[in-house]
């Protein structure tokens, strides 16, 4: 089976001008929500208690915020997670209370509701300081992961090549969080280690279509550059495309099957694949064209070029 | 022709039955267990099995299997109900002399359990416990120590006769005033020469003259990590005391300590003991009365019968020489004259004079350091919370009085240097504890982490199950060969998980789905290169090489950038991120093994030793 028979011939950079008004609107969207509605942070940031508690029945949640008003829990955000069995509270952190004495009563609040015939799912407290250690910690995080990444593509390919991939893992990332703050999806630590897996994928797609360009460039006696891009893009179209469906099938089966707590998680990355695909396509390619990259470029033949070359 | 060496070929199949083996544990069932020790007082034996088989029979609960390892009893049962039954019945029949924990253990035959395999370590979001993580005081940590000084140096200057105005703790100094040029310079020197841990700084304001110490950076780094490993020794004093098993209590960068226990389900008694407090008492031994006479309930008026750390009961006097507050520093070392490890202690002042005195009427007797820990233990009853106070009592140190002595003394007679380091920890603890404070906690229930295993277990079979139709439809026999190649990959990575005994968290679960959708990735890329090779019009034979060839390079560089994200994940993130990028990076080192050795082995051994027309891809 094949998705084209033949290697296609669209003209993908034809539309770049077009691909970067909708990718700069779109990222001026994420950017604003980001700044005006901002995350919504969960514990791990914010610092604060967490109890979920699953009951045997169906319960009504005003109940549960009346049992918990009554003992002096009035702040607390109650909802239903995954079934209507399971309730998560939500605590925000309190100067100078114990958090054990917090998550007990809190638990013993609302296991009363049910006779004790609740059962204990999960407890959570996050110190003030660990949650802006954590925050401070996932920024640098990406900084880092995006220097390194810069540097080793800049000595594989050039460092046009690093600055386009890096632009494109940028988009996918801004577009990506933007999303949690738009729909003001809870934003936690596994989403952010989501958002990390987004930019090793984003880049790989990315590596790829990039090594495609390269062996072209060096290949293809004639031809713009304008010209090889498009002809790479569309010779690893294929391959693009079904790398992104596999992946998007498992994670489609995480989101499905993995549960409540999984679903912040699956769903960054299957925003960010589908980004993420778009972008290597559109945004990583488009970038080297305007830094004006040429063949010229590429020609000083590295050995990795040459290996490819002598194969028939 | 495309054929592998012989080596290739054996290597791919070496590495597939090692992987099999290693992944194997991982399928046998966990079954519900006690973990039954001895504690100093009583030893593991043949006895101990039958009566804990006597009190089971009693209670009427069947344990699977009774197995002894390393001193340790192991009883398996079918189903966590009568594990929590059982072990009711053997606190009763054992008493206090043994420990329990409550664990699980894999039900390995014996020929795999002599390979040394073991499944994969299941993190607590999958089996269920508590975890902890503990912030140490530093600066409290250091200011003690500044404290301490300033009390020395009062004494140093008072016993010079140098007169001062005020000598009062600011911050992290020490801060001395003198209305005197004179005498400040002869303090100053006073104190250079007697505290080789404090640096001086001096200055005039106002009229009046100042020397400021505080502790060189050297000493004060030594104060911090002192600090952080004295509070790791007494949680683990007190941790082992709850009987789980593998607790974990470990150092996590300079100034926390993160406290493990799986399995373990109340917080509420964990903070309990990890906030207990500890003093000391120096006292002395009662060696005019029987010991024995007191064991059987006849204690003398005035004593005391307590027991040493290995159940060895002592009778001590019952007035109290010094208190552990009384204590400034406690430091272990070895003695000068006779080389042996020896703890030197210093005392306050007014705890000085007692001991002076003390030991003065008291040579060649006995004197003793009883450990005292107050414990608040909250229990349920009738639905209320009812707080227990316990005072947990214990002798840690026995020594004869070889000559008077003061503030400043020595304890010998230790074994090992490691028992003075324990001594000088513990003696430290009573009074000099750097206060901490509880800065993360996460609890996971049983139902929980048991439901979490099974939704991840699902997602991967559904995701693979997925993934796989896929590629045998669109890459038809190749398709197939990246198939075997997947599950070969999956079994890879459990078996290296297995054999690192690396911690399986959800995002790790998480992070082998992702890895099972990317793995196939390179196998695209390869198979895609063969499709575009035919229709350049290249023999099949050809195709295969030429696609295995060009694809490799581009395969190489995009899962080293994956690779990169993976390590920093690693690096910056804690626990369950931590789980995930080990499972991210381990699964792209075994997919490129899998996807181009493995396949290209299997591709080879079907299309390579013959002329082929066609291929199926």
């Amino acid at each position: 089976m094949q998705i084209f028979k033949k290697t296609t011939k669209f003209n993908f950079m034809g539309g770049r001008k077009l691909a970067l008004i909708v990718s700069s609107a779109v990222i001026l969207v994420a950017l604003a929500s980001i700044v005006v509605r901002g995350l919504n942070l969960g514990i791990d940031f914010t610092g604060g208690t967490l109890v979920e508690v699953g009951y045997q029945e169906t319960v009504d949640l005003p109940k549960v915020r009346e049992a918990l008003a009554a003992e002096g829990f009035s702040e607390a955000t109650v909802q239903h997670f995954g079934t209507s069995r399971d309730v998560l509270v939500r605590l925000a952190p309190k100067d100078g209370a114990d958090s054990a004495a917090i998550s007990t009563s809190a638990f013993a609040a609302m296991s009363k509701l049910a006779d004790g015939q609740a059962d204990m799912r999960r407890v959570e407290f996050v110190g003030p300081q660990v949650g802006d250690e954590l925050t401070e910690d996932g920024g640098l995080a990406m900084l880092y992961a995006l220097i390194g990444i810069l540097i080793y593509v800049g000595i594989r390919f050039e460092y046009r090549f690093a600055v386009g991939a890096v632009i494109a893992l940028v988009h996918d990332v801004i577009f990506t969080i933007g999303i949690f703050s738009l729909f003001q999806v809870e934003f936690d630590l596994p989403v952010l280690a989501a958002v990390l897996a987004v930019i090793g994928y984003s880049l790989n797609d990315t590596i790829v279509v990039f090594d495609r360009i390269r062996e072209n460039f060096r290949k293809i006696r004639k031809g713009s550059a304008v010209e090889i891009i498009n002809a790479s893009l569309n010779q690893t179209l294929t391959r693009t495309l079904v790398t992104s469906l596999t992946t998007l099938l498992v994670l489609i089966a995480l989101f499905v099957f993995g549960g409540e707590i999984i679903h912040g998680f699956a769903l960054a990355l299957i925003v960010g694949v589908v980004v993420g695909t778009y972008s290597s396509i559109y945004v990583a390619s488009t970038a080297i064209i305007m830094m004006g990259i040429s063949k010229d470029d590429l020609m000083p033949v590295e050995k990795e070029g040459a290996d490819v070359e002598e194969t028939p | 022709m495309n054929q592998y060496p012989l080596w290739k070929n054996l290597l791919v199949v070496i590495v597939v039955l090692v992987g099999a083996l290693f992944a194997l544990p991982n399928i046998y069932d966990q079954d519900p267990s006690l973990e039954i020790s001895g504690t100093r007082r009583a030893s593991v034996d043949e006895t101990t099995m039958a009566r804990i088989t006597q009190a089971m029979e009693k209670a009427g609960v069947e344990a699977k299997g009774i197995s002894s390892e390393n001193a340790k009893l192991l009883v398996r049962f079918l189903n966590s109900e009568d594990q929590l039954k059982a072990k009711e019945a053997i606190a009763d029949e054992l008493g206090t002399d043994y420990n329990q924990a409550l664990t699980l253990s894999p039900d390995l035959p014996d020929w795999l359990r002599s390979f040394g395999a073991e499944p994969m370590y299941l993190g607590l979001d999958l089996r269920g416990g508590i975890h902890v993580l503990i912030d140490v005081d530093m600066e409290a940590a250091v200011q003690q120590a500044v404290e301490r000084n300033s009390g020395d140096i009062r004494t140093l200057l008072r016993k010079n006769k140098v007169r001062y105005l005020r000598v009062s703790r600011e911050g992290e100094k020490v801060v001395i005033k003198f209305n005197d040029l004179a005498k400040r310079d002869k303090a100053e020197q006073l104190i250079h020469s007697e505290f080789r841990s404090l640096a001086t700084a001096m200055s005039d304001e106002g009229g009046d003259f100042y020397v400021r110490a505080t502790l060189k950076p050297a000493e004060r780094r030594a104060v911090q990590k002192f600090a952080l490993e004295q509070n790791i020794t007494t949680l683990r004093n007190r941790v082992n005391a709850l009987g789980v098993a593998e607790p974990l209590i470990q150092q996590q960068g300079e100034r926390r300590i993160v406290v493990q226990l799986p399995g373990a389900q109340d917080p509420a008694k964990l903070k309990e003991i990890l906030g207990a407090t500890a003093t000391l008492e120096y006292r002395l031994a009662d060696t005019e009365h029987s010991v024995q006479d007191a064991v059987n309930g006849r204690v003398p008026p005035g004593s005391k019968l307590y027991h040493e750390r290995n159940g060895q009961p002592v009778l001590l006097k019952k007035s109290v020489i010094v208190t552990g507050n009384q204590i400034i520093d406690a430091s272990s070392g070895f003695d000068q004259r006779s080389g042996q490890p020896m703890v030197s202690v210093r005392l306050d002042g007014p705890g000085g004079n007692r001991m002076r005195r003390v030991t003065n009427d008291n040579v060649s007797k006995p004197m003793a350091v009883v450990f005292i820990e107050n414990r608040v233990v909250t229990r349920m009853v009738d639905g209320e919370p009812v707080k227990h106070r316990t005072k947990v009592e214990e002798v840690i140190s026995i020594a004869n009085i070889l000559e008077p002595f003061g503030s400043r003394f020595q304890t010998t007679g230790l074994d090992t240097p490691e028992e003075a380091h324990d001594l000088a920890l513990l003696l430290r603890a009573g009074a000099l504890a750097a206060p901490i404070e509880i800065v993360e906690e996460r609890t996971i229930g049983p139902s929980l982490g048991q439901d979490n295993i099974d939704q991840g277990f699902m997602s991967v079979m559904i995701g693979m199950a997925l993934v796989m139709i896929f590629m045998a439809v669109y890459y038809r026999v190749f398709g197939l060969v990246a198939d075997l190649a997947l599950s070969m990959n999956l079994v890879l990575i459990v078996a290296i998980l297995s054999m690192l005994q690396a911690t399986l968290t959800l995002p790790g679960i998480a992070g082998i789905v992702l890895t099972v959708g990317m793995a196939v990735d390179a196998n695209v890329l390869i198979f895609e290169r063969i499709r575009e090779e035919i229709r350049n019009g290249n023999t099949p034979q050809a195709s295969i090489q030429a696609g295995y060839a060009k694809a490799f390079s581009t395969i190489i560089d995009a899962n080293i950038t994956t690779l990169i994200a993976a390590v920093v994940l690693f690096s910056f993130g804690t626990g369950p991120i931590k789980g995930f990028a080990v499972t991210l990076a381990i699964g792209i080192l075994t997919s490129m093994f899998t996807a181009i050795i493995g396949t290209r082995a299997v591709i080879n051994w079907i299309y390579g030793r013959r002329q082929v027309k066609a291929l199926a891809v």
